[in-house]
C-alpha cells in the first residue's frame, strides 16, 4: 500500500495540521510530519472530513444498467466525496433475497470505489403483502441492516408493525418511503396553489405525515428502529420532533434537493424536476433546513436516482419521478448550511454510518482509524455540467448552476478513489 | 403578438382583445359564398391530436382551411409512451415536414410546453390534460362580448367541476385578464386547492348555487365526466344534479339578460337539463360557431397573417 502525507489540512474543527495515511489507516495526526516513502498531498485550504456516507442511493443494477451501475453509480459518489453508499433494493428482480443484495454487494467490492451497503427490500418484489427474508439478507455476506421498500411505502400498518418488530433480532432498522397511497393516487407534484396553476394532480402534504405519525406511533409501541426517508413537509418535522420528545427511536433524513428547490420549479414542466416526494414550498424548505440544523432531522441522504434520457425527456406525466444527487450532495449542503464543517460532517457522515451500522465510516481521522477521508476546497466554484458528470444518467436538476465546494480527493481505506478532483480509476 | 398560444396567462388584456377584434372580423367570412382568405396560404398547421375531440379537431381545421394553410392531421391517440415514440421525436418529425403552426391536444398537462421547447413553430395548446384550453375561454369571452356587449364588469359563475376542468382555468385567467369577476361554484371536493391566488386574485368561491345565480351575468356549466361519478367526489349522479345542476327553476333565477354557456358536450340530465340547454338563453350552438372565428383569428395573428 501506498503511504500518503496530506500536508497542512484543516480537519473539522481543528487548526491546519498533517495527515499520515499508511496501510489503509490514518498512522499520524500532527503538524511537521514526515515520511519519505509517501506521496504528498498539498492540502492548504482544504477541509478534511470523514468520508461521506448516503443513506439513500439507487444504483440500478441489476435491471437499468443503462441509467446507472454499481460501477458508475460508485465512481460518482467518490467524485461527491462519500466512501460509502446504501444502495436501495427497487431493483429489478427486487434486492428482496440473499442472493440478490450478496450481488449488489460483491460488485461494489469489485468497483472498489466505495463501500456499497445493499439496503434489503422489507416486503417480496416491493408489493407489501408479505414480508421478505429479512434474517436471510441480516445472515448475509452483505450483512444487511436497513430494510426499505423506497419507491412505495409499507402502507399495511400490520406487516410495518411486524417488519419493525421482526428486525430488532439483528438491530436492523426500517426506512419507511412515507406516503399514503390513497391519498396520492395519480399525484404529479405537490398539492398547492403551483399543481393547481399547472393543472397536475397535487400529493398532499397530509399523505406523508399521517404516515410517519402511523410509523412513529408503531415504532414507539414495539420499541424499534424506524427511518423515515426523504422528510419533505413542515408538518413531517412537527411529527418527528414530537415523537423525539417522546423518546421514539426515530431518524430521519432530508434531500439535498428538498432543502433547496421548491414546487415552483414545475412551472417550466421540465421533468428533470419531478421527484417523489415532490419538491415542496419555501415554508417547508425553510422548517426543512431548520430540522436540520437543529438536529429533528439527523440526516442528508441524496436519494440520487439515476434515470435514462428517455424516461425524462418526456411528458411530465409520463416521466419516471427522481434526480441525481451523489456529485452534487455535498455543494448543495454547504450552500444551504454554510461552512459548518462539524454539522456537515455530523449530516452527512457520523450519523448515517451509525444509522447504517457501518463501523469504519463516520470517524474524524486520529490515529488508528481507517482512513475513510474526503478533501474539500470550500473556495472553489464550479458550474454543473450533465455531460461531464460520472452518472450514466443526466437528470440533475443544477444544470449549469454555478456550485460552491469541490471534492479534490477522496480515500477509501487509505487509498485514493479521487485525485485532484478526477476519478482514479 | 406572442409565439404560442399556451395558456389562458400568455395573453394581456391589449392582446386578448386583438385576438377577439379579429375575430369578429373574421366571423364575416362565414357569410361569405366564399368562406376563404388567402392569408395563410403557404403555410402549414398540424392538428396533433393525442386524444379524441372531434369538436376541437374539426373546428381548428375548419380555421386553418379557411386561411387557405395545408393542413395536416395527425391523430396519434394513445400516450406517447404506449405508441412507443416519444413526444419529442414526433416533434422532430414535424419540425421536419416544416410545420409553421402545431395545434395539439393531448391528456398531459404540459404537453404543448414541452412542444413548445422542442419545434420552431407556433404551438397552440387545444386542451392539455387538466391545465387549459385558451382558445375555449377566447371563444367563451367572444361569445360573452357577443350576446352581451362587454367583458369587462361581467360576473361569470362557473359552475361544476372546476378541479379536472381545463376550461374553467383558462377561462378564469382569461376573464380576470379582461376584467369579468369569476366566481367558482362546485362540491369543495372539485375546487382545486388555493385557487384564487393559483389562477388570479378575487376569484370567489361558493358551494351554494342558488345563491349565486340571482347576481351573475353568465352561468357556464361544466361537464361531469363519467368516471367522477364513481370516484367519490359526490355522493351520486342524482344528488350533484340536485345540488348543481342547471334546471328551468333555477334558470329563472337568473337576472332576466343573464345567459346560459356549455364548453360540450353535455350530460343533459345532470349538470344540464334540456330545457335550460335548449333555452334562447343557452348560448351552446354560437360556441361552436365562434370558436371557428376564433381559432382563425388565433392562427392569422400567431403566424404573421397581420404583416402579409
Amino acid at each position: 500500500m501506498t503511504a500518503y502525507l496530506i500536508r497542512n489540512v484543516s480537519p473539522v474543527g481543528g487548526e491546519p495540521t498533517d495527515l499520515l495515511i499508511r496501510d489503509g489507516v490514518v498512522a499520524e495526526v500532527g503538524a511537521g510530519l514526515s515520511a519519505d516513502d509517501a506521496t504528498v498531498i498539498d492540502a492548504t485550504g482544504l477541509v478534511a472530513l470523514p468520508g461521506l456516507v448516503d443513506l439513500h442511493t439507487h444504483l440500478r443494477e441489476p435491471g437499468r444498467e443503462d441509467a446507472e451501475t454499481v460501477e458508475s453509480g460508485s465512481r460518482a459518489a467518490a467524485l461527491g466525496g462519500y466512501t460509502a453508499v446504501c444502495a436501495m433494493a427497487n431493483t429489478s428482480p427486487v434486492a428482496d433475497t440473499a442472493g440478490v443484495v450478496e450481488q449488489v454487494w460483491r460488485l461494489g467490492r469489485e468497483a472498489g470505489l466505495v463501500d456499497v451497503q445493499p439496503i434489503g427490500a422489507v416486503t417480496v418484489g416491493l408489493a407489501g403483502e408479505r414480508l421478505a427474508e429479512l434474517g436471510a439478507m441480516a445472515d448475509s455476506a452483505a450483512r444487511v441492516r436497513i430494510f426499505s421498500d423506497d419507491g412505495h411505502c409499507v402502507a399495511d400498518p400490520r406487516l410495518m408493525r411486524r417488519a419493525l418488530e421482526y428486525v430488532k433480532a439483528f438491530d436492523g432498522v426500517i426506512a419507511q418511503h412515507a406516503e399514503e397511497p390513497r391519498l396520492t393516487e395519480g399525484a404529479q407534484m405537490h398539492e398547492g396553489e403551483v399543481s393547481t396553476r399547472l393543472g397536475l394532480t397535487g400529493w398532499p402534504a397530509v399523505a406523508e405525515e399521517a404516515i410517519i405519525a402511523r410509523d412513529v406511533l408503531l415504532a414507539e409501541h414495539v420499541g424499534s428502529r424506524l427511518h423515515v426517508c426523504h422528510v419533505s413537509t413542515a408538518g413531517s418535522v412537527e411529527v418527528l420532533r414530537h415523537a423525539k420528545a417522546r423518546g421514539v427511536r426515530v431518524t430521519a433524513e432530508v434531500t439535498p434537493h428538498h432543502l433547496l428547490l421548491t414546487d415552483e420549479r414545475a412551472e417550466s414542466y421540465d421533468p428533470v424536476f419531478k421527484v417523489n416526494p415532490p419538491l415542496r414550498t419555501a415554508a417547508d424548505v425553510d422548517a426543512l433546513r431548520a430540522a436540520l440544523a437543529e438536529g429533528v432531522i439527523d440526516v442528508i441522504a441524496t436519494d440520487h436516482a439515476p434515470h435514462a434520457v428517455e424516461d425524462k425527456e418526456c411528458e411530465w406525466a409520463y416521466a419516471r419521478p427522481g434526480m441525481l444527487g451523489l456529485e452534487t450532495a455535498l455543494s448543495i449542503a454547504l450552500d444551504v448550511l454554510g461552512p459548518r464543517w462539524d454539522l456537515i460532517a455530523e449530516r452527512m457522515s457520523r450519523v448515517p454510518a451509525r444509522i447504517a451500522g457501518l463501523t469504519g465510516h463516520g470517524l474524524d481521522p486520529a490515529p488508528g482509524v481507517p482512513a475513510n477521508l474526503t478533501l474539500v476546497d470550500p473556495a472553489a466554484r464550479r458550474v454543473i455540467e450533465p455531460a461531464e458528470l460520472a452518472s450514466r444518467s443526466r437528470n440533475t436538476p443544477y444544470a449549469r448552476m454555478t456550485l460552491t465546494g469541490r471534492i479534490v480527493a477522496t480515500f477509501l481505506r487509505g487509498e485514493p478513489t479521487v485525485l485532484d478532483g478526477k476519478a482514479v480509476k | 403578438m406572442i409565439r404560442h398560444l399556451l395558456s389562458g396567462a400568455d395573453l394581456d388584456a391589449d392582446t386578448a382583445t386583438l385576438v377577439l377584434d379579429t375575430a369578429a372580423e373574421m366571423a364575416t367570412v362565414a357569410g361569405r359564398e366564399v368562406k376563404k382568405l388567402p392569408a395563410l396560404r403557404g403555410r402549414t398547421v398540424v392538428n396533433l391530436f393525442y386524444e379524441d375531440s372531434t369538436r376541437t379537431r374539426i373546428s381548428f381545421e375548419a380555421a386553418a382551411k379557411r386561411l387557405s394553410a395545408d393542413v395536416i392531421n395527425f391523430s396519434a391517440k394513445g400516450s406517447s409512451v404506449t405508441k412507443g415514440e416519444s413526444l419529442k421525436d414526433t416533434a422532430l418529425t414535424l419540425q421536419a415536414m416544416g410545420a409553421d403552426a402545431v395545434v395539439v391536444r393531448h391528456p398531459a398537462s404540459g404537453a404543448p410546453h414541452r412542444l413548445a421547447d422542442w419545434v420552431d413553430g407556433s404551438v397552440v395548446n387545444a386542451g392539455d390534460g387538466t391545465h387549459e384550453h385558451p382558445t375555449q375561454a377566447l371563444l367563451d369571452a367572444y361569445t360573452m362580448r357577443s350576446r352581451l356587449g362587454r367583458l369587462a364588469g361581467l360576473h361569470v359563475a362557473i359552475v361544476g367541476d372546476v378541479l379536472h376542468s381545463r376550461v374553467a382555468r383558462s377561462n378564469v385567467l382569461l376573464l380576470s385578464t379582461l376584467g369579468a369577476k369569476v366566481t367558482l361554484v362546485g362540491p369543495p371536493t372539485l375546487i382545486p386547492v388555493d385557487i384564487s391566488p393559483a389562477l388570479a386574485p378575487g376569484i370567489d368561491v361558493s358551494y351554494d348555487l342558488d345563491t349565486v345565480l340571482p347576481n351573475v351575468d353568465v352561468v357556464m356549466m361544466l361537464r361531469v365526466q363519467r368516471e367522477r361519478m364513481s370516484d367519490s367526489y359526490f355522493p351520486s349522479a342524482r344528488e350533484y344534479a340536485r345540488r348543481y345542476g342547471l334546471d328551468g327553476p333555477r334558470m329563472r333565477r337568473l337576472p332576466e339578460h343573464a345567459i346560459v354557456m356549455h364548453p360540450g358536450p353535455m350530460n343533459r340530465g345532470m349538470e344540464i337539463t334540456p330545457e335550460v340547454a335548449d333555452s334562447p338563453r343557452s348560448t351552446i350552438v354560437e360556441q361552436v360557431a365562434n370558436g371557428v372565428s376564433v381559432r382563425m383569428a388565433v392562427l392569422y395573428l400567431l403566424l404573421g397573417g397581420s404583416n402579409r
